[in-house]
């Protein structure tokens, strides 16, 4: 079965989520994910939302990671504050974002593109709630397209905290112990971290790119796992869920090139 | 407790609990009828050069109908609590290098400028890469936190967040070792605004109140706030409230004044009243591209109407509610833009 870019993105991301855990997701791919997931191997998967849905049967993709789609059906609504300290005493697993930069060390940039801070070339959002969560949650992940001004040497300003400047950097901080970047998945490849030096390596290679390809579209210099694998693709049963069920307009689905 | 590393960010109100425990003795404990109008609501309680903060999620129960006023009665020199803030901030940008003067002078920013997954707004860009705001930076949890340290009556909590970043560089927290532990902590000093504005589902017309769905960091902001707006889709009677007091989330010893504005949180969704508007809010995004166009749709939709009601009228009335209800109840698929009505 055919597929595109995004929905091997969304599938290979899906995966990384383990059954019976807990996820703060943000709109989008990381939510198609966690839907995806719930719907395949982790039903006992619990989402959360930052506004303050806990446990929602989406019935749709929400648009805004506070409307009454995040907890439509839910175990509860609550407050951001609520949601933002179960991840901080530690009971949150993963955590899903985006960002307009990452690092070698994961760490991310959504605040400002270029100019000084006051001036700006482009003002972005901000953290959001993304360094609440990078700081907090046991495992971040990122989903993201792969492109060479993404994958930066240095970010224009580090907004949230990946491994900061690289081992023991995130507990000398005074960061929550054990926790950071985990994996970076984009429509090249899947990324880790080297256990030691916590620098982004290749992991997994996407049916028919090469690791040329990847280092293309890399700025930093990117080190390659031991054993560099090819991802699965997706399953026809994955597809269909997908398709059919998480996103039948296709509104992320539709956003392959 | 010294800090051992200081942000470099400036604080831009009074984190200090007694001048705020001066400002709620003076408040009125009476049970006094408080409903009136959006526009006097604003003009008693909005002062140019005061603190305001917002409550909802962006596009989501948000009091649009103040935030429309407080442009139209051109407020001046505000500083904002940019938390969550999306279609609200938005509206409160287009009082700045519209001819209007300065609406917004000061932001403590954790989310601003962007509409999640629809794009960055053009205006409030413009506005914010203009250097003529001041900012400090903050994140969404360290926002709620320091509403919930106002609303504690304390000048400060501690957290975890922040920490080793940028965005810590920028803000106006601190961290030190805590004496208990020894772990580093980032201190977040309390936020009370002067004035915000909260939409509910229900109210009373003393300002008890309730609400569906998530309450965001709308209960802390409720009682941090020296003054309160509250917007309500219904009026209910005192008798109500009394009869089930346990949905009682806002008392009406925290609010100044209550204005009853059905789709009040219009284009913004309404839990269990009514979707989002996406083709409209679509449409400030689109217009905003081009300051001639924005002016114009802004003389259109915002300026040149009398009141939130008329916006409604123009925005397609009861009609374009009734689909936005329908959507909400997801009776027809969520992101239609389909405007027949028949």
């Amino acid at each position: 079965m055919s597929y595109n870019a995004v929905e091997l993105m969304i599938c290979s991301a899906a995966r990384a989520l383990d059954d019976g855990k807990t996820v703060v997701v943000g709109t989008g791919m990381p939510c198609a994910c966690a839907m995806l997931a719930q719907k395949t191997h982790a039903p006992n998967l619990v989402v959360l939302f930052e506004a303050g849905g806990v446990a929602p049967q989406l019935p749709t993709m929400p648009i805004s990671v506070g409307d009454s789609r995040t907890f439509h059906r839910g175990i509860m609504a609550t407050s951001m504050a609520d949601i933002m300290q179960f991840c901080q005493r530690g009971m949150v697993d993963y955590t899903f974002l985006g960002g307009a930069q990452i690092d070698a060390h994961g760490n991310l940039n959504s605040t400002l593109i270029g100019g000084e801070y006051r001036k700006p070339k482009v003002r972005l959002p901000g953290s959001g709630g993304a360094c609440d969560l990078a700081s907090f949650c046991w495992r971040t992940l990122v989903v993201t397209m792969h492109d060479p001004r993404r994958f930066v040497p240095k970010l224009d300003f580090l907004t949230t905290p990946g491994y900061l400047s690289g081992p023991g950097a995130r507990e000398a901080a005074g960061l929550p112990k054990g926790t950071g970047p985990y994996r970076v998945i984009t429509d090249l490849a899947i990324m880790g971290y080297h256990p030691q030096s916590k620098r982004m390596q290749v992991r997994s290679l996407h049916p028919g790119i090469t690791l040329d390809q990847v280092r293309k579209a890399t700025s930093f210099e990117l080190e390659v796992g031991e054993n560099l694998e090819t991802t699965t693709v997706p399953t026809p049963r994955e597809l269909e869920i997908l398709r059919t069920e998480v996103d039948p307009h296709r509104y992320i689905l539709g956003r392959a090139a | 407790m010294q800090p051992i590393q200081s942000g470099n960010g400036r604080l831009f109100s009074d984190a200090a609990a007694d001048s705020a425990r001066a400002a709620f003795a003076a408040k009125p404990r009476a049970m006094a009828n408080k409903l009136m109008t959006v526009p006097e609501a604003v003009s008693r309680l909005v002062h140019d050069g005061d603190y305001l903060a917002i409550g909802g999620f962006g596009c989501n129960r948000i009091p649009t109908a103040v935030c429309h006023e407080i442009i139209r009665q051109k407020k001046q020199n505000l500083s904002f609590a940019g938390h969550t803030a999306t279609h609200d901030f938005q509206i409160l940008c287009a009082g700045n290098l519209t001819g209007r003067g300065k609406t917004l002078a000061r932001v403590d920013i954790a989310y601003i400028v962007g509409l999640e997954a629809r794009g960055l707004s053009p205006h409030a860009r413009r506005v914010m890469e203009s250097g003529e705001v001041e900012i400090t930076e903050w994140t969404n949890y360290a926002l709620a936190v320091r509403l919930q340290a106002a609303a504690t009556g304390v000048p400060f909590l501690p957290t975890r967040t922040m920490l080793g970043t940028e965005t810590f560089e920028h803000s106006a927290a601190k961290v030190v070792e805590c004496p208990f532990t020894g772990a580093k902590v980032a201190l977040l000093p309390a936020l009370y605004p002067d004035v915000a504005a909260i939409h509910v589902h229900e109210a009373d017309c003393f300002g008890n109140c309730r609400l569906v769905g998530t309450s965001v960091a709308d209960l802390e902001l409720a009682r941090a706030a020296k003054r309160l707006i509250i917007t309500c889709e219904r009026l209910i009677s005192n008798d109500e409230i009394r009869r089930e007091p346990t949905r009682t989330v806002i008392p009406f010893l925290c609010v100044d004044a209550v204005c009853e504005v059905p789709y009040g949180s219009y284009p913004g969704n309404m839990p269990g009243e009514y979707f989002s508007d996406e083709e409209h809010v679509r449409t400030w995004l689109v217009s905003e591209r081009d300051l001639g166009s924005f002016k114009r749709f802004l003389d259109d939709h915002v300026f040149g109407v009398c009141d939130f009601s008329e916006y409604l009228q123009k925005c397609g009335g009861l009609r374009r509610m009734q689909t936005l209800r329908q959507q909400e109840l997801l009776l027809q698929g969520n992101r239609e833009t389909s405007t027949s009505e028949s």
